[in-house]
């Protein structure tokens, strides 16, 4: 077993562009599920649809796409988000919170699987989706693209790093976004609306804009995170919007702790470090033959049910996550 | 403050009530809500017909009726936090069917809720902030700009306090309201709806859950309501509290507004005595009988 390179893949992958990724789209579901108590189980689907808003405005016409300036492929990106949340929004708000919830999963899905079929297959790529968007992105960038750049024993790839920089940019933006809404009366507004609804209409409160608003403002933030991954990968598929690219986000906003501003981003940079210490062990078991025989043609699941269990694990005994207040998650709703 | 728009049509308060006939119907000199032909049907089940009922301004009326009546989806209704399937109604002269709820509490209308609706997870200040309207830190961008709210927001504050001193809840200020028991969280509420400086509080069950010492106070802060020339109608099982403070009683059941007068006679009325208070229930001063009678006037 080579732990050093365990160690090694685990750092680099702790603040890694899929981190980044996940963080931002976590960051949008902490505004959905942390402050406004909204069930979105669809962040995948906001991610999508930035990820192929970028892809299909930037990628020349050859590739499908409009050949625009990535700046158009942004906005388009984040107007999509927007009118996905305002077509999702405004019938599916008037439902309770679990339906919203089958609402938001069943919209994900259906955005996915429309990117995969085969009718518009010109248009989104199919199964193989959309790449080569991202050349004006990494034209721009301050560091040589193939060069690696090395501290001690870790190293990024120029590309990687052009990646991070804006993407913790972007963290930081969205970070900033909720701290400057959530001391404000708007969020007193959209936490009231959390703890109850009707209390906050019988107070003189829209329940409906204020929840409205919330989808827009976490969907534009899932967008952001669908970009940065496309970016990444100079490649939009279907397959990178499953459920479980939800799932993920959502633990990384238990793990930090739901309505905290800094959750979200410590949460997702804790949970790439475990998922990824888990890959490289397994991967390294694998490699010296120490897994049992039953388990080594599955070897690439056993992160995610070690991580399930530790996330079971943090639920029960850790509620709050990490910068929650055991007091207040334990309150009744009453 | 809130006298100078009555209507002058007659009398305004408990004054404007002295010498009215005790008749379902009839009609007030300083109505504030008049609701006409309202009927709300669950399936098969008619919960609420009302043919015509209006409430004086400036007064306490209390709502009663036996379990069932149909008192807080009345109250449901006059709040438009349900839509009847007939029927209009009106507040202050304008109409109010189909208007959506927070709409109405914007017009000075604010209710409460039988189970009570604190904001568990906000403290007691927060949820006192929230209640001030026109607040223009509630815009999505404004919020963003801190010069633009933080006045109003110290302003919002200064009434906050005044108000949990008067409702001797200061000392709880910084507490998560969730934390309070099941009586400060009434006070809460009704502190709460304060906030928004209404003309009309509608109280559902203010004393259900609530210990004697602190019935005392609540029942002193809802007259302190009437005082301030606010107008209260509420809904109770408590019968000393409804013959202490009301100045009109309205009796439900079955959905049907049964009779209305003053305590007095509502206390009188046969009818009203039979379908709600049990017909033994003046016989609880008898002394062999005490606390023991049953069918006196307990909440169930």
């Amino acid at each position: 077993m080579n732990w050093t390179s365990i160690l090694i893949a685990t750092v680099s992958a702790s603040i890694g562009p899929l981190a980044v990724a996940n963080i931002l789209a976590a960051q949008g579901l902490n505004i959905h599920y942390g402050y406004a108590g909204l069930f979105n189980f669809g962040q995948a689907g906001f991610m999508a649809v930035g990820a192929y808003g970028v892809a299909i405005t930037c990628a020349s016409s050859e590739a499908g796409g409009y050949g625009a300036p990535l700046w158009a492929g942004v906005c388009v990106a984040i107007l999509a988000a927007v009118v996905l949340a305002l077509l999702m929004g405004l019938p599916a708000l008037r439902l309770r919170g679990d339906y919203l919830a089958i609402v938001t999963i069943a919209t994900s899905e259906i955005i996915r699987l429309m990117l995969r079929s085969e009718a518009i297959s010109d248009f989104a790529g199919g199964n193989s989706g959309v790449n080569g968007f991202a050349n004006d992105f990494f034209a721009a960038s301050w560091f040589t693209n193939g060069k690696r750049f090395e501290w001690g024993p870790f190293s990024y790839l120029g590309k990687d790093l052009w990646v991070m920089l804006i993407g913790w940019i972007v963290v930081a933006v969205f970070a900033l976004v909720t701290f400057f809404l959530m001391r404000s009366p708007w969020g007193r507004v959209l936490r009231s609306v959390r703890e109850n609804e009707d209390a906050a209409r019988s107070l003189g409160k829209n329940a409906q804009a204020f929840k409205l608003q919330a989808l827009v403002l976490g969907g534009v933030m899932g967008a952001g995170g669908g970009i940065m991954l496309a970016l990444f990968q100079n490649l939009a598929v279907p397959d990178d919007y499953v459920t479980r690219t939800t799932f993920i986000a959502y633990a990384a906003v238990i793990l930090g702790g739901a309505a905290r501003v800094g959750g979200p981003v410590i949460g997702g940079v804790i949970w790439y470090t475990a998922f990824q210490f888990m890959l490289s062990l397994t991967d390294e078991a694998k490699r010296n033959d120490l897994l049992p025989e039953s388990l080594a043609p599955n070897a690439a699941l056993l992160p995610f049910v070690f991580l399930g269990i530790a996330l079971m694990c943090l639920v029960i005994f850790r509620p709050q996550g990490i910068f929650g207040d055991r007091k207040e998650v334990e309150l009744d709703a009453r | 403050m809130l006298a100078s728009s009555a209507s002058p049509v007659g009398a305004t308060g408990p004054a404007g009530l002295i010498g009215i006939e005790g008749r379902v119907g009839v009609s007030k000199p300083d109505p504030i809500v008049v609701a006409d032909g309202i009927v709300r049907r669950f399936g098969g089940v008619t919960a609420v017909s009302v043919d015509h009922l209006e409430f004086q301004r400036g007064a306490i009326t209390a709502l009663i009726g036996p379990n069932g009546a149909g008192k807080t989806t009345f109250f449901n209704l006059l709040s438009c936090f349900d839509q009847p399937q007939e029927g209009s109604w009106s507040f202050n002269g304008t109409p109010l069917r189909g208007v959506a709820p927070h709409k109405v509490a914007r017009m000075g209308l604010i209710r409460t809720f039988q189970l009570t609706k604190v904001l568990s997870k906000m403290t007691v200040l927060e949820n006192m902030r929230l209640g001030a309207t026109g607040q223009r830190g509630e815009r999505f961008f404004a919020g963003f700009a801190r010069s633009l709210w933080s006045r109003q927001e110290q302003e919002i504050t200064g009434r906050a306090d005044e108000l949990l001193e008067r409702f001797k809840m200061h000392h709880m200020r910084e507490q998560f309201a969730g934390q309070m028991s099941g009586g400060q969280r009434k006070l809460l509420e009704m502190a709460r709806a304060l906030m928004t400086s209404p003309e009309l509080v509608m109280l559902d069950e203010p004393m259900a859950g609530v210990n004697p010492a602190l019935k005392q106070s609540l029942l002193g802060h809802v007259k302190s309501l009437r005082d301030e020339g606010r107008t209260v109608i509420f809904v109770e099982h408590d019968m000393d509290m409804v013959f202490d403070i009301s100045d009109w009683v309205v009796v439900m059941a079955e959905g049907r507004v049964i009779a209305e007068g003053t305590p007095e006679q509502i206390g009188q009325n046969q009818a009203v005595i039979d379908a709600y208070l049990g017909t033994n229930h003046d016989k609880e001063l008898d002394g062999d009988m005490g606390n023991t009678t049953p069918g006196g006037p307990s909440d169930e």
